[in-house]
């Protein structure tokens, strides 16, 4: 534990995803089975334990600590694992032991406990605790029972340091919050065990934690494991961006780039999953997909909602925007209400798998004929094939995409129709050909340091339009687009220009310009001006141009989809 | 035997003597004040009379203009005090920076001491904390919550020494506050073993010059404006916690953010100040130290100035102690813990 809990230590302060990686890579290869599986695991939040919730700890404070001082700390500290990790009093080992009921006791052999020692080379002074691993943990807290519950998590903490007692109230009850995705600890696992990425993405998902199979095949002492009828996870191919060439559409199949988010859905023994781009599981948040698809097969699509933003009205198979979309991400549970209002559905660009046979290796032309048969055997409910754009040659391809723009769609898909399906992005085969950005003079608003390299540089930037009152109102955020050279400039225009500070953020002279380029904008309720852009970023800074010649909040209102 | 109430009033603005028409600590400028330390939010400037230890005077005249040698400001040694209208001042260690005093006050058989702020572990840069027996304790309580532990120094310095070893390529700035802190973690590294140069920020160095003139070794000291960059690379930089993710900042290698201060306890104060190595080192005392002490001193009542008071009050009558809370007002809490 004391190696798992200076891991997250080190990883709630670094803030580059660079350093986060390595410190990583270091945990997976010098810890040993199972405890690096478990660590991950937690890490990525793919843990659960149903009998240990925030309310046991609060209650098992109760018995150990006052309730005005648990209650003075918790609102001072903000958070009811770290609260309780630094209230919870400290013991001797010897005591500890003696607290232990017997039903724990087989919790700790005490040779066990070095299982997590030869790893702290550090040079910090040994604790004499007896230490537990995190595997001791995971067992304890999985067997825990809400009756016992209380009592396991006890003797847990009491064989602990303060910094371990965070990492196990963390482990336990989730929200580790430190910045590690599924997809960053994927790439952790293929650095540490120098394997390709698109192996460790494919296998992660079809073995549960704690992944010893997967360990075992990264440090080579196992072959690759079998995925056979398993519901695992394809690494996506993905396209370049088409700047500038022309292709001929006699090699590249075109289709139009629908604004939802690209997934996956997988049906493989006799589970279905939807993992999105980063191979995180997302089907929780669409029942009624899971449920609709119900044919052995793996199909890539986007998932959009109904409506008439994108691609004409609902009735012909028109979606809405990506903010209504955005209504149906992240949740835990959907209510009717949620699945009448945003009705969602994917629209399948893509099929990778049917039947137990792998398409993958075969040509685009061949998957989409396969294609096209599949899609009559999916529910029409929740699954439309996404349309072959039957344009003449390029030229005829690029004045229809210039015509998109009214159809809210992000812009073309160019598919070599000979190519493969292949993870990642490969030069020639797939490219993006997103329609040219909008864009609006907006002035500079307030200015918020960035993080990492830029932590001392005013980065981000708030900038706003001119409402019919006259007055400044926000419209969106950046902090991007601009060299290296330009950010100079731009945060001595900051500091220089300084109005006001609210803590990190300093409100500025309103006289500067900034030309912002943007996918697309939509009403919101969350801002005052009622816009949201999708994709800000600072296209140019025009120090020529006055800040009262800036767009109008009701040009940028004529601009939303 | 007097009653306290009668002769000590606590006001928002300090604690006044009224026998003696005397102030203690007070936010604002008075005709007479006695001044436990020489931190700006216990020490100011404009006061008529300044009461305090040698070094409190000696850094209220750094810091503030004030004439340390002006007949009608008085230096004493620690053990040593005064008398205004029939009370006897004293000054006793605190064990918070150079020259911190507890006062205790003697008035008609009754003993006060206010702590002003304190800390019981050692400081090579300080005399150590005395536990002066009284009917009355004015404690300060800046981290007066149980979730304050702050861990033995040794291991936070140690930590940051790890820091930089592992690191070669880049210097490892420490925010720390420019009175008290940045003598305490410099005199700290020496006794580690830390011998190479200490490159500091242009804000600390008269008051290193001035702990140096007192009697305690700093070694080494260089400024960051007369370095290379590349010369302070696996190097230890302090700077005022306000220089850490400013401008001045880029003239160092690639700098790893380190932060001391007791309030690195909590992960999310840290991580709000941008903080990539937090240390947990303070200058007040903890809340095993606070109650610890109000035990050892054990006194009829305690009142709690600035700081968690409710916590501690809660402590004490949890405890069956008698205690009330001072409400005061001016004291700065972030910068100096």
């Amino acid at each position: 534990m004391k190696r798992f809990a200076a891991l997250i230590d080190r990883l709630i302060y670094t803030r580059s995803r660079n350093t986060k990686l390595a410190l990583i890579v270091d945990y997976l290869r010098h810890t040993a089975d199972p405890d690096r599986g478990w660590a991950i695991a937690a890490l990525t939040e793919s843990l659960d334990f149903p009998a240990v919730k925030a309310g046991t700890v609060r209650a098992l404070l109760a018995t150990r600590v006052d309730e005005e001082l648990f209650r003075l700390s918790r609102h001072f500290v903000g958070d009811t694992a770290e609260t309780a990790a630094l209230l919870w009093p400290e013991s001797n080992p010897v005591r500890g032991e003696e607290r232990l009921s017997p039903a724990k006791a087989r919790l700790e052999p005490p040779a066990a406990a070095l299982r997590d020692a030869p790893s702290t080379s550090s040079g910090a002074p040994q604790d004499k605790r007896i230490s537990i691993s995190v595997a001791e943990a995971v067992d304890a807290l999985s067997a825990a029972t809400r009756s016992d519950a209380p009592a396991i998590v006890a003797s847990l903490l009491d064989r602990l340091d303060a910094d371990g007692r965070y990492a196990l109230l963390k482990l336990a009850l989730g929200g580790m919050r430190v910045g590690v995705s599924a997809r960053l600890a994927k790439q952790a696992f293929a650095q540490a065990f120098e394997v390709p990425v698109d192996d460790v993405e494919e296998l992660w998902h079809a073995i549960p934690p704690p992944y010893a199979p997967l360990f075992a095949w990264g440090e080579g002492r196992a072959e690759r494991p079998d995925l056979a009828d398993v519901a695992f996870f394809r690494p996506f191919m993905l396209a370049h961006p088409l700047e500038g060439e022309s292709v001929d559409l006699a090699d590249y199949a075109a289709e139009w780039k629908w604004d939802g988010i690209r997934v996956q859905i997988v049906r493989g023994g006799s589970e279905t999953r939807i993992y999105s781009r980063g191979g995180e599981e997302i089907g929780g948040a669409f029942p009624e997909l899971v449920a609709a698809f119900d044919q052995d097969a793996v199909i890539d699509g986007e998932l959009l909602v109904r409506g008439e933003v994108q691609g004409g009205p609902e009735s012909q198979g028109g979606a809405a925007s990506f903010n209504a979309l955005q209504q149906r991400l992240g949740r835990k549970n959907v209510s009717k209400k949620m699945l009448a209002d945003y009705p969602a559905f994917v629209r399948v660009y893509d099929l990778l798998a049917v039947d137990g046979n792998d398409l993958r290796n075969l040509p685009w032309t061949e998957r989409r004929r396969q294609l096209e048969a599949f899609v009559l055997r999916l529910a029409d409910s929740h699954f439309d094939l996404s349309q072959v754009i039957d344009a003449k040659d390029f030229d005829d391809l690029a004045e229809r995409r210039a015509g998109a723009r009214d159809a809210a769609i992000e812009g073309v898909m160019l598919k070599r129709r000979d190519a493969p399906y292949v993870a990642g992005r490969r030069a020639g085969l797939w490219y993006k050909w997103k329609r040219d950005p909008l864009t609006a003079d907006c002035v500079m608003m307030y200015a918020q340091r960035g993080n990492g390299r830029r932590a001392s540089f005013y980065s981000d930037y708030t900038f706003g339009c001119w409402s019919d009152a006259g007055e400044l109102l926000p419209v969106g955020k950046a902090y991007s687009g601009f060299t290296d050279e330009e950010l100079k400039w731009l945060d001595k225009f900051v500091r220089d220009n300084t109005l006001n500070r609210f803590g990190p953020v300093r409100e500025v002279e309103k006289s500067l310009v900034l030309e912002v380029a943007f996918d697309s904008i939509h009403a919101s309720k969350r801002h005052k001006s009622g816009l949201a852009m999708r994709f800000p970023r600072i296209a140019r800074i025009r120090r020529d141009k006055p800040a009262e010649e800036a767009d109008r909040i009701a040009t940028l209102q004529a601009m939303v989809t | 035997m007097a009653k306290a109430k009668s002769w000590l009033e606590p006001h928002p603005g300090g604690l006044y003597v009224k026998p003696a028409d005397l102030w203690i600590d007070p936010s604002r400028p008075v005709e007479r004040a006695a001044v436990t330390h020489g931190h700006a939010d216990h020490a100011r400037s404009g006061h008529g009379a300044v009461f305090a230890t040698a070094e409190t005077l000696a850094i209220m005249a750094l810091r503030y203009g004030v004439d340390a040698a002006a007949s009608h400001n008085q230096a004493f040694e620690y053990g040593d005090g005064f008398e205004r209208g029939g009370v006897r001042f004293s000054f006793h260690p605190a064990g918070h920076v150079l020259g911190s005093a507890q006062i205790l006050m003697e008035y008609r058989g009754e003993r006060i001491v206010i702590t002003g702020d304190y800390k019981r572990r050692p400081d090579p840069t300080c005399a150590p904390f005395e536990v002066v027996p009284c009917d009355i304790f004015i404690t300060e309580a800046t981290f007066g919550l149980p979730v304050f532990r702050h861990p033995p120094t040794e291991d936070e310095i140690a930590k940051l020494i790890g820091a930089v070893r592992a690191e070669p390529d880049r210097a490892v700035l420490v925010g720390a506050y420019a009175l008290g802190k940045a003598q305490r973690v410099i005199a700290e590294l020496r006794a580690a073993g830390w011998d190479a140069p200490i490159y500091i920020h242009g804000a600390l160095e008269k008051m290193c010059q001035l702990y140096a003139v007192h009697g305690v070794d700093l070694g080494d000291l260089r400024f960051v404006g007369e370095a290379d960059k590349a010369e302070m690379a696996g190097q230890i930089v302090l700077a005022p916690p306000s220089a850490l993710n400013d401008r001045w900042s880029r003239r160092l290698p690639d700098p790893v953010t380190a932060m001391a201060s007791g309030w690195m306890r909590v992960r999310q104060r840290a991580r709000q100040r941008m903080v990539e190595l937090p240390l947990v080192i303070s200058d007040h005392a903890d809340w095993d130290e606070l109650t610890t002490t109000i035990a050892e001193v054990n006194p009829k009542e305690s009142w709690i100035t600035h700081g968690s008071e409710e916590g501690l009050l809660r402590w004490c009558e949890l405890h069956q102690r008698k205690a009330r809370a001072l409400h005061l007002v001016g004291r700065d809490l972030e910068e100096e813990a």
